[in-house]
């Protein structure tokens, strides 16, 4: 071919890939691009990884954050979203659920939150996350995209009931065909709801209080924790047997096996405690057996904020829409301790700990904005915050190059009740925003006029 | 209902903590802190706030003048009477103060479950003016609500309105002439689906056909009561003498109440067929069904809720707690408002009821109500269900002074309510709230102090003329708990 003929046929593809550039149409959420590429452009970026990026554009390519800035180029085969006068921010982590494990608590057939037995550090939560769980597709609408499911630990959604090693925790995205392409981490934490030393217990069928003498309750108390404590030791003795070489596969302890990281402070611990000497009681065992400690719960945690910082102890907060236990205490007790512990210094996160009210941790947060927490606090404490205790912060929570492409695309402030969320990423693909309280809204608005 | 502390219902209890308690209960009315009813100022003036009125739009720099507890002017600029209690609102939002429309505080016990219609009972003879959760559902902008007897029967107690009037006495907490009520229930509850009890023997009705057989026999015999007593009092009147009158039914009455237009049935519900089913019912009987609680399917049948005229109360966004409420969606209350039925939005949860400001906000997104129609699901339209919208309800001239006060537009997370009054007197003030707590942390580490001295010396223990008046009370805070608990059975 003559020059000028490859001249001509340069310009001619040049004009060909030009026109495909400018006439890709732009994504609605549901149609995936053939090249996994996908650009939202013109938005207010949030990245919690800087100051935000007023005219920005965010890059995702092969479920990752391939590049975010304010003169980013838009690559070429990339579907578009343009998103002027709309937000963008790292998808919400929350922290602690039951998603996937339950369905309606009162039916227990649709419940698998907590095993029978007081020990039970194998199960895992993963196992019996339902991916086809309704509250999965709700909930994510929200513009939560990843969470941890927690095995054990009680909750509205759980029919109550809780062992003392109730298995390991297991970190999702709220989006996949089967568990392994919903999978973060398999076994993210190990539960422990730290026996508590209790002098009054509710029985439900007779619906009354039982009182028991304080001796009998620390008797009972102490014979938990000795347990407890038989479980590290013969964990740990487990470990080193099979660092030896010494553990045969008849000798396999399954329980064991699982405790074995626990011990060995690779797993973190999940503790659930909740009144400041729950608290303080396990924040001694923890460091007694060498544990990395993540309190979970912490109702009381303001009264033990100096020796949680001093053991660097971080916490994953109850909602702060709960009433306080005493009658003594301020009414906004449990509002007002977010920006009591940020003011000093500790590290939280705002979890839901349910399942059907997940969709509430916005609200939470903003309502501890309310109460004293600094903002931008507050969005850290249900994005990179989490991510960060669970030990996925590389991965997760904030919008930075390399991380994995977990994003909303908002109308407004993600905390704030009013607040769409217009456009949702998963591991990189548009994922849709559609569910089964948005299909029953259509389909009885749609409902004909009754005759009467 | 739901509240976080009804999962750990096993609390640690020290025994220096449980006597504490109940040395703190019986000193309450002794402490500083004690509830004791705020001033009542003759007159009141709120100025430089946004007022939203609800009945007649927003204004922007406005003010509210208050005499003897009503609204006497609301305006732009009114000058200040002298003498007047005046509330600089700067930058503060006014609306008028929240109505519960289902709520379970302020309550002794909350569920006679033992007979499937308790129709004999009445909350008002259980009040308990002492519960905090009515002051903290008043630090959550709520001044009325609607106490209802919970949902484990067919046909349940009878129900009243009360303001939160916190530090009154029982008998002043009533809403004066709001038309009394009665709780019925529909569905799961009534029928005693999640609730199992060992070696007990199953209670009537265990299933949906039944719940309707016992509400119609309950009025069937209501029928023949009143028909018998009619009959009396018009041999009476006819100059009669010597008359034996019929027995008196104590079950029966509230019901005849019901036939006669002078009691407000107000029913709990989920699915759309019972709630059918009740309407069937009450056109039988020839009564009418005042408001549908919780009513989480009423959305697939808005249209007939709307014919019949019937109220219906909800939720925001509770679901799949049960398998009657896996059908809720938060649209649930825009798309009832849409078709014309009059929604408001409730908490059946002292701790829910702390921020129904917020949860009526939500109807905004889900389902596209505007800001106002957000704002009457929980002021005007409970107002109106309740038959008390001549008082309260909207903020207009004549009205009662029951008003809510916010640092942001209340229709968001970040509002936080800074007074709250009552008939003009300010029952919760954040501020005066906040610069107290100190003087009650010094005295509970004074009575802290007090009982382990106390513990440590038991022979010198007090002689018994000195012990306190009041008898001992039930110690550890029962309010929350015991109604949150006694509201699992039944409630939701």
């Amino acid at each position: 071919m003559s020059k000028a003929c490859n001249l001509r046929f340069l310009y001619f593809l040049s004009f060909i890939c030009l026109f495909y550039l400018i006439s890709s149409p732009p994504v609605h959420g549901q149609s995936q691009s053939p090249s996994g590429v996908y650009a939202i452009t013109h938005a207010k970026i949030f990245t919690l990884a800087g100051s935000p990026i007023e005219d920005g554009t965010l890059v995702i390519r092969d479920g990752k954050i391939a590049a975010v800035g304010s003169s980013v180029e838009v690559p070429a085969g990339a579907q578009v979203i343009d998103a002027k006068g709309l937000q963008v921010y790292p998808g919400l982590f929350d922290a602690i659920t039951q998603m996937g494990l339950s369905e309606i608590g009162a039916v227990s057939a649709t419940v698998d939150t907590t095993e029978t037995g007081s020990f039970n550090p194998d199960v895992v939560a993963a196992t019996a996350v339902s991916p086809s769980s309704e509250h999965i597709p709700v909930t994510r609408a929200s513009g939560i995209t990843e969470v941890l499911a927690v095995p054990g630990s009680g909750g509205f959604d759980s029919g109550g009931g809780r062992g003392t090693l109730g298995g390991q925790a297991s970190a999702i995205h709220l989006a996949g065909w089967t568990i392994d392409e919903m999978l973060i981490k398999k076994s993210a934490a190990m539960v422990l709801n730290f026996p508590e030393i209790q002098t009054q217990t509710f029985d439900f069928t007779t619906f009354s209080r039982r009182e028991k003498p304080y001796t009998e309750a620390k008797q009972e108390y102490d014979r938990q924790i000795n347990e407890l404590t038989d479980w590290m030791d013969r964990a740990r003795h487990y470990s080193q047997a099979v660092e030896k070489g010494s553990v045969s596969k008849y000798d396999r302890d399954l329980k064991l096996e699982a405790l074995a990281p626990v011990v060995r402070g690779e797993l973190p611990v999940l503790v659930f405690a909740d009144r400041a000497r729950d608290i303080r009681n396990a924040v001694e065992f923890c460091d007694k057996q060498k544990l990395k400690m993540i309190l979970a719960g912490g109702e009381e945690a303001f009264k033990v904020k100096d020796l949680l910082r001093s053991k660097e102890v971080p916490v994953i907060l109850r909602p702060m829409l709960s009433l306080p236990d005493e009658e003594d205490e301020p009414y906004d007790r449990e509002l007002s301790q977010p920006a009591e512990l940020a003011a000093a210094g500790l590290k939280f996160a705002i979890a839901s700990f349910d399942n059907s009210f997940a969709r509430r941790l916005g609200q939470n947060a903003a309502n501890a904005v309310a109460y004293g927490l600094p903002y931008d606090q507050a969005l850290r404490a249900v994005t990179i915050n989490p991510a960060q205790i669970l030990g996925l912060g590389n991965q997760i929570g904030t919008l930075e190059q390399g991380k994995v492409a977990n994003v909303i695309v908002t109308n407004g402030d993600p905390l704030e009740l009013t607040t769409d969320v217009k456009y949702l990423f998963i591991k990189g693909q548009p994922t849709s925003l559609e569910n089964k309280h948005h299909r029953l809204f259509e389909k009885y608005s749609n409902r004909p006029k009754a005759s009467n | 209902m739901r509240t976080t502390t009804m999962l750990n219902a096993s609390r640690l209890r020290s025994p220096i903590l449980y006597v504490l308690c109940l040395l703190y209960l019986i000193c309450l009315p002794y402490s500083a802190s004690a509830a004791t009813p705020p001033e009542a100022p003759s007159v009141v003036l709120i100025q430089n706030a946004t007022v939203m009125t609800v009945s007649h739009g927003t204004i922007e720099h406005g003010a509210i003048l208050i005499k003897d507890g009503k609204i006497a002017e609301v305006g732009q600029s009114i000058k200040a009477p002298a003498g007047a209690q005046v509330i600089d609102a700067s930058g503060l939002f006014v609306i008028p103060g929240i109505i519960d429309c289902h709520s379970h505080i302020a309550a002794e016990s909350i569920n006679e479950g033992s007979v499937s219609v308790s129709s004999m009972v009445t909350m008002e003879e259980v009040l308990n003016p002492d519960d905090i959760d009515i002051y903290r559902d008043l630090a959550g902008g709520v001044t009325s609500a609607n106490i209802l007897h919970g949902s484990a029967n067919s046909i349940g107690g009878q129900t009243l309105v009360i303001k939160l009037r916190w530090g009154q006495p029982a008998s002043k907490l009533p809403f004066e002439g709001a038309m009394p009520g009665i709780k019925f229930a529909l569905g799961e509850n009534p029928k005693r689906s999640n609730f199992s009890s060992r070696g007990q023997p199953q209670r009537y009705p265990a299933t949906r056909m039944g719940v309707e057989e016992t509400i119609r026999g309950a009025f069937s015999e209501a029928r023949d009561y009143k028909k018998a007593w009619d009959d009396y009092n018009k041999r009476v009147a006819a100059g009669e003498k010597n008359l034996i009158p019929p027995r008196r039914d104590l079950k029966l009455e509230p019901l005849v109440e019901v036939l006669e237009g002078k009691r407000y049935v107000h029913s709990h519900c989920y699915r759309e067929d019972e709630i059918l089913m009740l309407l069937r019912v009450a056109k039988e009987f020839g009564f009418k069904v005042r408001t549908f609680q919780h009513v989480l399917e009423g959305y697939k049948i808005a249209d007939e809720l709307a014919a019949a005229g019937v109220g219906a109360s909800t939720f925001s966004d509770w679901w799949a707690y049960k398998v009657e409420a896996y059908d809720a969606i938060p649209y649930n209350a825009a798309l009832m408002t849409r078709r014309g039925v009059i929604v408001s939005i409730n908490s059946d949860s002292a701790e829910e009821a702390t921020h129904l400001n917020q949860e009526a906000a939500k109807s905004m997104k889900y389902g596209g109500l505007s800001h106002d129609e957000a704002l009457k699901m929980v002021t005007l339209n409970p107002a109106i269900q309740l038959g008390i919208d001549k008082r309260v309800g909207t903020i207009d001239v004549g009205k009662d002074a029951d008003l809510a006060i916010y640092n942001h537009d209340p229709l968001s997370a970040y509002a936080v309510v800074q007074k709250a009054l009552i008939d003009g007197r300010v029952y919760f003030d954040r501020e005066k709230d906040i610069a107290n707590r100190p003087e009650i942390e010094k005295e509970k580490k004074a009575l802290t102090e007090k009982l382990k001295k106390a513990e440590k010396k038991p022979e010198e223990k007090k002689s018994p003329e000195k012990k306190p008046e009041e008898k001992p009370k039930p110690p550890a805070p029962a309010s929350t708990p015991t109604a949150a608990v006694a509201s699992q059975g039944g409630a939701l």
